[in-house]
């Protein structure tokens, strides 16, 4: 417990001397917006579409900035250190919280400008950020594991990309439906079908990872 | 084996196959409600299967390369997801065509498209992991730890997601004709339905079998050439 600590509070301090994968993140976020927000202009835009249009935010802003914390190790050249001081299971727990937490923070800012921008009203908050929960957590694990794949490799941004789509396709499709019940009205339920399954769907590429990540970090 | 029984295999498999492409087009009727389009049926649900099956293989020896470590698994793997990728885009093909033929359009977003896109873009992601890495042993184990990861959406795609969006979409009256029990398929469709996955299924193994045959020779030939060296 203590060496993830130890290895989180590494990459935060890391992170907050360079801000590298803050800024990649939140700007791609925000610069999005933007330009969704000014090409659609003066219409309204129906609740179905604006559930879609925050989870696409999400997901390509997330992409954008997970790939950082492993390719920090290689350039650096601590990656052999960090295999020689650590077991693989803290490693891959302590960047999984922090790509947790960066995805967090960003969730944090790029929400409530969404909902100012688009001017609309959530119904069922609960539900939305147990959603927004729930999938930050599932977005956070699927990029982290990929992400470790993709560290020593030639090509790693398109690579990653091409290779975390269909690892978090699901949590995409599930994010949207959960996010459209939400914001209609008169449906105060929480526990939706969708919910069960993004939650099993959570848990699965957990453990999924925490299993594999083993055999791509020792070589 | 014998060299004849091969060449009598292979000849079985030939006739197989001619007998159900003709049945197909010829002896089998009609489903109600399908019509005409009962034919693609034949062929579209087979080649759907075969590119899970093979994606199940490649997970399979993608465990067995991490288990023992031998390069001959990887090279195992690599070739029955080529084989898959190439009976998904043909079941992707087929498919948008049934589609657009039944609902008229080319491609509807329905739960079982949605899921052979997501196998193809599978297979393009593993094949694209594979040529991004140059060592041999580097590129065997990060494929295969890639193909394991993706194996975990597959159950998503195939169990949760047909039983969240049912009501979304006519695909119930195709499901309706798996089910063997009712009235969907009557006799002649069942035998030709059943021939051609059969065939198919023939056709998916040999083409491996000859595959794994070309690898292991590779390997020997790579051994002797070591040993002299």
């Amino acid at each position: 417990m203590h060496r993830i600590l130890l290895v989180f509070l590494k990459d935060v301090k890391q992170e907050l001397r360079s801000k590298a994968a803050i800024n990649s993140i939140l700007l791609f976020a925000i610069v999005t917006l933007t330009a969704v927000s000014f090409s659609i202009g003066t219409f309204t835009i129906n609740e179905d579409i604006l559930a879609a249009l925050l989870w696409i935010i999400i997901l390509f802003s997330s992409m954008s900035g997970f790939s950082h914390v492993f390719l920090k190790e290689e350039e650096s050249h601590t990656a052999d250190t960090l295999k020689l001081i650590t077991q693989p299971n803290d490693v891959f727990m302590g960047k999984f919280i922090f790509n947790l937490v960066l995805l967090s923070v960003v969730v944090f800012i790029v929400v409530p400008l969404f909902i100012a921008v688009f001017n609309f009203e959530i119904h069922n908050i609960l539900l939305f950020l147990l959603c927004l929960i729930l999938g930050t957590i599932s977005l956070s694990s699927g990029g982290t594991i990929v992400a470790a794949l993709i560290a020593k490799a030639s090509s790693r941004g398109a690579l990653f990309s091409v290779l975390a789509f269909p690892i978090l396709l699901p949590v995409l499709i599930l994010g949207i439906t959960i996010t459209r019940i939400a914001f209609k009205e008169g449906q105060n339920v929480i526990l939706v079908p969708e919910i069960q399954a993004l939650f099993a769907y959570s848990v699965i590429l957990i453990t999924a990872s925490i299993l594999l990540f083993d055999f791509i970090w020792n070589d | 084996m014998n060299k004849n029984i091969k060449l009598i295999g292979q000849g079985l498999l030939f006739i197989l196959m001619t007998l159900v492409i003709l049945g197909a087009f010829l002896y089998a009727g009609f489903v109600p409600g399908l019509e005409g389009l009962t034919r693609i049926l034949y062929f579209h649900v087979p080649m759907s299967w075969i590119a899970t099956l093979a994606f199940l293989m490649g997970a399979y020896y993608s465990i067995q390369y991490l288990r023992k470590r031998e390069l001959v698994y990887d090279l195992y793997a690599e070739s029955v997801n080529q084989l898959g990728i190439i009976f998904a885009l043909l079941a992707t093909i087929t498919g948008s065509i049934w589609a657009k033929a039944s609902w008229g359009a080319y491609w509807n977003w329905d739960p079982r498209e949605t899921s052979i896109f997501i196998l193809l873009l599978i297979y393009g992601a593993y094949f694209s992991l594979r040529s991004a890495i140059e060592q041999p042993d580097k590129k065997a184990r990060l494929a295969a730890v890639y193909s394991l990861l993706a194996f975990v959406t597959v159950p998503f795609f195939i169990f949760i997601l047909p039983r969240l969006y049912e009501t979304l979409h006519p695909d119930p009256i195709i499901s309706e004709q798996f089910t063997v029990k009712k009235g969907g398929m009557t006799g002649r469709i069942r035998l030709v339905f059943f021939s051609s996955l059969a065939a198919f299924t023939v056709i998916f193994f040999w083409i491996m079998h000859l595959k794994k045959v070309v690898i292991d020779l590779n390997l020997k030939f790579q051994k002797l050439l070591d040993k002299e060296n």
